[in-house]
């Protein structure tokens, strides 16, 4: 008895060592960033367009309209894409074939980000240059490459609501006399919406916290985006591009960056719990 | 598991210490591994120097690391690193703590696309075509097409030095592109009609460098004190350093380490 308690204590102090990384890291961003955000003040920090770092200029708001815009495109291309094929794999699609596309997009997932951001960088952008226009390095870029990135997200969580709809809705809705897409459209997609969206919230957050594709394929400079095809510099990657050589006040504001980048995702992973967390209250209510 | 769950806080407690306290152990490092941290744009010269040295001293390991002039000075100044690489001058304060030693010279080059007509600018054009002043390339002579700035991120060596030596006090236009590294420059140029960049002029191999203010870039303008364009590349140390640190710095200095830097398009001191 007395091995059994040591165990489980050990366990949970193992096990709670996750939790304690995640305090201790939220702790410290906050006590590294909220000086300058203080000292700046708050509406001048987010709303400013000037980053100067080495001249004392701490502007997001660029930054904060470039990781907007970027996620945005990605979860217009793979909001749509994950969910096409989600309900392609639940409504439309035999047996054998999902368990053949299923685990292939769920692979998707394994590729690191690095190769995504190369072959953006090296096929897409080339590409967007000589028929659209522009630098390249674009919006349209990394939207394309985030997108791609969050379709497994997106798709596997879709899938799981739409097989949580129970039989008897679509036997219903067919035994009425609707076809198969209407039945899809105005039944199980709706039925399953909480879900769906879950799976986009989550793919957002996914999105606005990629980094290495997105510095490869954006061209990251200072100013505002003015369409699709305009370079664009995300929060994520304002971080990763100066933090080897920041010092000082500078090194805090780019802290700072990672604490408006973490409340961002907070509220992003809030909504998608509180999203979700309803769909199952309402599916023990029925 | 109910015991656990009543005594949550305790547990969690006891996690966060684990955590907080086995960070700083992880600081031992072996004490014969000479670590050389900074500048990317000197990281691939010291990687070839520290392959040499350690073919002929076996029992020697160098470690080169990238990160950026500034951080390599950081990480002299907390003592992860025995020697920092820094791609600029040293500043007032930083010259009072640490020796900065001139291993080599090297030349700026300013690059564009090869189907780029032009040949060379001057100075004055090139801060005109970087600060955004002038938008379009046929203002300076070449075709009728946007010119598309490339410059590096704030806080790269490479981009101090160009600051302070073409830039003065006017500011890279904000549009300009961004990019982390050399190789990301290089990449971008070579593949875009329109784009002006910066870079080591031993790392430009396969671009079209620039003429400024008449002088072609080469080694031999470039010791001559002709070109215009030109940074120390330093290793900078704390006072005395290690012997093993300092054996490194003799192997740069002595005629073979230099002769290696020439022959890959640096320019030597010694």
């Amino acid at each position: 008895m007395k091995r059994e308690r040591i165990i489980s204590v050990v366990l949970a102090v193992v096990a709670m060592s996750g939790i304690a990384g995640l305090a201790l890291i939220t702790a410290y961003i906050f006590k590294e960033g909220l000086p300058v955000i203080a000292r700046v003040g708050l509406k001048n920090f987010l709303l400013s367009r000037d980053w100067y770092p080495l001249e004392g200029h701490f502007g997001i708001f660029s930054m904060i309209v470039g990781s907007l815009a970027v996620t945005l495109g990605a979860m217009i291309i793979g909001g749509l894409l994950g969910l096409s094929w989600a309900v392609v794999l639940t409504q439309f699609c035999p047996r054998r074939l999902v368990g053949v596309l299923k685990p292939a997009i769920e692979l998707l997932a394994g590729i690191p980000s690095v190769v995504y951001g190369f072959m953006g960088a090296m096929i897409l952008v080339p590409w967007i240059r000589q028929h659209l226009g522009g630098p390249g390095l674009s919006v349209l870029a990394a939207s394309v490459v985030l997108g791609i990135m969050v379709l497994p997200t997106v798709t596997s969580i879709s899938v799981d609501a739409l097989r949580a709809v129970p039989r008897s809705y679509r036997d219903g809705s067919i035994a009425l006399g609707a076809t198969r897409w209407q039945t899809t459209y105005m039944v199980i997609l709706k039925a399953a919406k909480s879900g769906i969206l879950a799976s986009m919230i989550l793919g957002m957050g996914r999105a606005i916290g990629e980094t290495m594709a997105v510095i490869m394929v954006a061209g990251n400079p200072l100013d505002l985006p003015h369409g699709i095809l305009d370079p664009v510099r995300t929060l994520t990657s304002n971080i990763a591009l100066e933090m080897g050589y920041a010092s000082g006040e500078h090194r805090a504001a780019l802290f700072a960056t990672g604490v408006i980048l973490f409340v961002i995702i907070m509220i992003l992973n809030t909504l998608a719990l509180a999203v979700s967390s309803k769909r199952a209250g309402k599916a023990g209510a029925r | 598991m109910d015991w656990c769950l009543k005594r949550i806080w305790p547990t969690f407690c006891l996690a966060v210490a684990l955590v907080a306290v086995g960070c700083p152990g992880c600081k031992n490092r072996s004490q014969r591994t000479v670590n050389v941290v900074g500048s990317t744009s000197i990281q691939p010269f010291a990687e070839l120097l520290a392959g040499e040295l350690h073919k002929k001293a076996p029992d020697l390991e160098i470690d080169v690391q990238g990160g950026g002039s500034t951080a390599g000075i950081q990480a002299l100044a907390t003592g992860i690193a025995d020697i920092g690489t820094c791609s600029r001058s040293l500043s007032a304060e930083e010259t009072k703590l640490y020796k900065g030693i001139v291993i080599a010279r090297d030349g700026l080059a300013v690059v564009v696309h090869q189907d780029n007509p032009i040949d060379g600018l001057t100075r004055q054009q090139i801060q005109d075509l970087f600060s955004g002043k002038i938008t379009n390339w046929r203002d300076v002579g070449g075709r009728d097409m946007k010119v598309r700035p490339i410059s590096r991120e704030e806080g790269s060596g490479t981009r101090e030095a160009f600051t302070k030596l073409v830039m003065d006090k006017v500011r890279v236009a904000r549009s300009a592109l961004t990019q982390e590294s050399n190789g990301a420059v290089k990449e971008l140029v070579r593949g875009d009609p329109g784009a002006i960049g910066y870079m080591s002029l031993g790392l430009s191999g396969g671009l079209k460098c620039l003429s400024i203010d008449g002088v072609a870039p080469s080694t031999s303008a470039v010791t001559s004190g002709q070109y215009p364009l030109v940074r120390p590349f330093l290793f900078v140390v704390r006072g005395a350093c290690r012997p093993e640190a300092q054996r490194f710095i003799d192997f740069v200095l002595s005629s073979e380490g230099q002769r290696l830097l020439e022959s890959e398009g640096l320019v030597k001191v010694q």
